[in-house]
């Protein structure tokens, strides 16, 4: 699925990095703890979230992560905004909640685990 | 013996938002060394959990990154209040950490477990009162 279409999906905002909007991704997983994120995810190119501080773009760095979703209207800060602009990681923020974000984008092919080497 | 490349950073305890700099630095300069993604990813998690312990537990510290032939190593050294039972510490779910450090997203006790799954080699010095001494080790082959 491109970020363009995630973003369609979710009826986003577009909050930087609009260049990487054609990028494929293929899972996605949602999480407020970003402990959880570094512990459990393996290739998925999407977070979804509603925190909101610096840690959330340096763990989607670590993780090699291409875009972010902001969920309940959570909106990044400006330091934050810069740091994903060094790393190149979309930002997007929806209204939805993230039950709902998951789902609408679960029901639409973005799965939250691919096996690896595929 | 092959030259070895050293990254030394002060981490920084007293900013939470500065917490992984370090460790973001560490994975632009593997990348222009050309380690394989993988190897590099796993040598920026191990340390970015570290890092971030750094900063939560033990008002920041010291890191090291060496980088051989052989492999990545990471060396983590701080002055804080120590490990009282590094085994205990080493159980995922354990955690310290108060519900301050939780609503920013961390200390669900997955820290530790985390830099052991993600390394080849770890090894915890601690003592109470004085600090810890953490070695991590990523094979590059």
């Amino acid at each position: 699925m491109k970020i363009n279409t995630i973003k369609d999906l979710l009826n986003a905002d577009i909050i930087c990095c609009e260049d990487g909007l054609e990028h494929h991704v293929y899972s996605a997983c949602g999480s407020d703890m970003m402990s959880d994120v570094l512990a459990y995810v393996k290739d998925q190119a999407v977070l979804m979230t509603g925190l909101v501080n610096s840690q959330v773009i340096r763990t989607a760095e670590m993780m090699d992560m291409k875009c972010i979703v902001f969920v309940r209207s959570k909106l990044p800060t400006a330091e934050m905004i810069e740091l994903a602009k060094d790393s190149g990681i979309v930002l997007l923020a929806t209204s939805k909640r993230m039950y709902e974000a998951c789902g609408i984008l679960y029901s639409n092919g973005l799965v939250g685990n691919r096996a690896r080497n595929v | 013996m092959s030259e070895i490349l050293n990254f030394h950073f002060d981490v920084d305890g007293d900013d939470f938002t500065s917490a992984g700099k370090a460790s973001v630095q560490v994975k632009k300069n593997l990348r222009q060394l050309g380690l394989p993604p993988e190897i590099i990813r796993r040598v920026s998690i191990a340390m970015y959990e570290g890092e971030i312990n750094m900063v939560i537990h033990a008002g920041g510290g010291k890191a090291d990154v060496n980088v051989t032939e052989e492999y990545v190593e990471i060396l983590l050294c701080d002055n804080g209040p120590g490990i009282k039972d590094v085994e205990q510490a080493m159980q995922e779910g354990f955690s310290t950490a108060t519900d301050n450090i939780r609503s920013l997203g961390f200390g669900a006790g997955m820290g530790l477990p985390n830099m052991k799954r993600y390394s080849d080699y770890m090894d915890i010095k601690s003592k109470v009162g004085e600090g810890t001494d953490i070695t991590m080790r990523v094979n590059i082959n």
